[in-house]
């Protein structure tokens, strides 16, 4: 590789060498994110790897193209910068879908492109034509099945369950087998594009036919397991292309999203399998039917004038947000209305559910949003022993993740789930639109307990009445 | 035999990237799990190199050209959008000297 005219630049050890820094830049900088203090430049010094690698790539003797790359580099920067810069933080887990849906779609370009270029992997060896291959297909279905996270998220298609009904897992399975067994033929020497685009075109269906299934309240979860799917395809591509950074950055993003898919699912004591299978407890959603007439406990309204008294004598207050928080866009008010209980010396916290909303940690950048100091956010262990010296609980738009049935009665569907134990503070005052149960369609026994009172209305409009009525005490 | 031994030493580094990314991301906790996402969002872009790698080989038609450039206009969206957003987000959870009402659209 070491032509005479080449330069030092171009030598190929020392742009392994840049690729080594890239990569360490990665780690380095995803250790930052152990904290908020080192986590934007964490953050930064990733960034910068991200810089060093492209550029390493871009000395490259082969090179070239400029047009081409410049092209497609301004096209991405057009529309991811100002996407970036304009998104609301209550529309993140869509724009985290929606640019991790891009990034499994350039993984199954590149393979496709490399298919072309080498005339159907003729002369390749085998194993980078198999990694070729998965990268292909997992590309396909993160890319597919991101846009559609980001089209639910978005409500472009509804954020109800779309199934075939019984034959939903086995026609995921055809279209797996169907995939797999496209990528061993070309695997085993055909070298036909219309074969390869089948593959492409069952991986993008397969993509599809996964994440329709899912309910809103799921979200996190498949959230988690698409972006564990293009790391590992991107780590792929980088073994078919011999390029370390590609495999390291790629297998990090790939532990990660793991990590982040099975801590979603033990918040939420569901199987990953169950959850990709699809439907939140078809089952669930009938028993809760029938439990609603069972239930003939009385629910106690409130007013905010009632609320806001309540909470003005309180020593200590945890706020329990959930998705109905985001969906009004209350955040701003809730920050608000902690700052008057603060003045009234109201010891107030925020006890945070891992899958509270629609993304992980999807409350937490909300609150931040509003500049609610990051030490008021309690994760759930930390916050449930302090239920019992809490005054009173404030559950913002959250249901499922605050219902004591999942601790007490073994029929119900959320049974084991891990959740806050609001029913252990004095009183409870929850925000809601009105009765309706939440997206599993579980009657909540929270709001029979005689320490529980309703205030009916629109999150944000409630939180603001209540702090409007704090001024008159 | 070279192509053997490109093979596995990738295969450790594979592995050994699994491993060390488990150890480092389970340090990060739950608070920032969607900067987390969206950091490592922006890493996988790291695909970009790829289109940038194979864009740069002879013999690519015109078609392999469209689909690679919408591939690294992908790339970029991936990790410029990924990392901007990341750091709007991390800016968010800095303590501020003094809280105002309306924070995080603080722009360079």
């Amino acid at each position: 590789m070491n032509l005479p005219m080449a330069s030092f630049l171009q030598d190929t050890s020392f742009l392994d060498v840049l690729y080594i820094i890239a990569f360490a830049l990665f780690i380095q900088g995803l250790r930052g994110l152990s904290g908020p203090t080192t986590a934007v430049r964490g953050n930064r010094i990733a960034a910068v790897g991200m810089a060093i690698a492209v550029i390493a790539t871009l000395l490259n003797q082969n090179e070239g193209n400029w047009g081409l790359i410049v092209l497609g580099v301004a096209i991405g920067t057009a529309v991811g910068v100002p996407a970036a810069r304009q998104v609301k933080m209550t529309a993140m887990p869509q724009m985290v879908a929606l640019f991790n849906g891009v990034g499994g779609g350039a993984v199954f370009l590149i393979s496709w492109s490399e298919f072309r270029l080498s005339g159907g992997f003729v002369d390749t060896p085998t194993y980078i034509t198999i990694f070729s291959l998965f990268a292909a297909i997992v590309g396909s279905v993160s890319f597919w099945g991101s846009n559609i996270a980001f089209g639910k998220l978005q409500e472009i298609i509804p954020g109800k369950p779309i199934t075939l009904g019984a034959g939903q897992q086995f026609v995921n399975l055809i279209l797996l087998v169907l995939a797999v067994a496209a990528g061993v033929a070309i695997a085993a020497g055909s070298h036909s594009e219309g074969l390869f685009i089948g593959m492409l075109i069952c991986a993008a269906l397969l993509g599809n036919a996964v994440v329709l299934p899912i309910g809103g309240a799921d979200m996190p979860v498949v959230i988690s397991l698409l972006n564990a799917f293009t790391g590992l395809s991107a780590a792929a591509t980088g073994i078919a292309l011999n390029n370390p950074a590609l495999i390291v950055a790629g297998m990090i993003v790939g532990a990660s999203g793991t990590i982040l898919t099975n801590l979603m699912a033990v918040a939420m004591n569901r199987s990953i399998p169950a959850i990709v299978a699809g439907g939140f407890g078809g089952g669930g959603a009938v028993e809760g039917a029938s439990g609603a007439g069972e239930h003939a406990g009385t629910v106690r309204s409130t007013t905010a004038a009632d609320a806001a008294i309540q909470l003005a004598y309180a020593n200590r207050v945890v706020i329990v947000p959930g998705y109905g928080m985001a969906v009004a866009q209350a955040q701003h008010a809730v920050r608000e209305l902690t700052k008057e209980l603060e003045k009234r010396q109201v010891e107030v916290s925020y006890a945070i559910h891992p899958v509270a909303g629609r993304m992980p940690g999807h409350m937490n950048v909300l609150l931040a949003e509003a500049d609610v100091p990051y030490d008021q956010l309690k994760e759930m262990e930390e916050a449930n022993p302090e239920f019992q010296r809490t005054d009173v609980s404030l559950v913002i738009g959250a249901n499922d993740v605050t219902n004591p049935a999942a601790k007490s009665n073994p029929s119900s569907p959320i049974y084991g789930m891990p959740i806050l134990e609001v029913n252990d503070s004095h009183a409870v005052i929850v925000i809601k639109r009105s009765m309706n149960p939440g997206f599993a369609g579980i009657e909540n026994e929270l709001y029979y307990d005689p320490k529980t009172e309703m205030l009916f209305g629109d999150a944000k409009s409630a939180v603001a009445d209540i702090t409007a009525e704090l001024a008159n005490i | 035999m070279i192509l053997a031994s490109t093979l596995t030493t990738n295969l450790a580094i594979l592995v050994l990237a699994g491993f060390i990314g488990f150890v480092v991301i389970s340090k990060v906790p739950n608070t920032l799990h969607t900067p987390l996402m969206s950091g490592t969002n922006a890493i996988h872009g790291i695909v970009l190199l790829g289109g940038l790698l194979i864009v740069g080989l002879s013999g690519n038609g015109t078609f392999n050209k469209i689909i690679l450039v919408i591939a690294i206009a992908f790339g970029t969206i991936n990790v410029v959008g990924g990392f901007l957003v990341t750091d709007r987000m991390l800016e968010m959870f800095k303590s501020k000297p003094k809280a105002g009402g309306d924070g995080g659209e603080k722009k360079s």
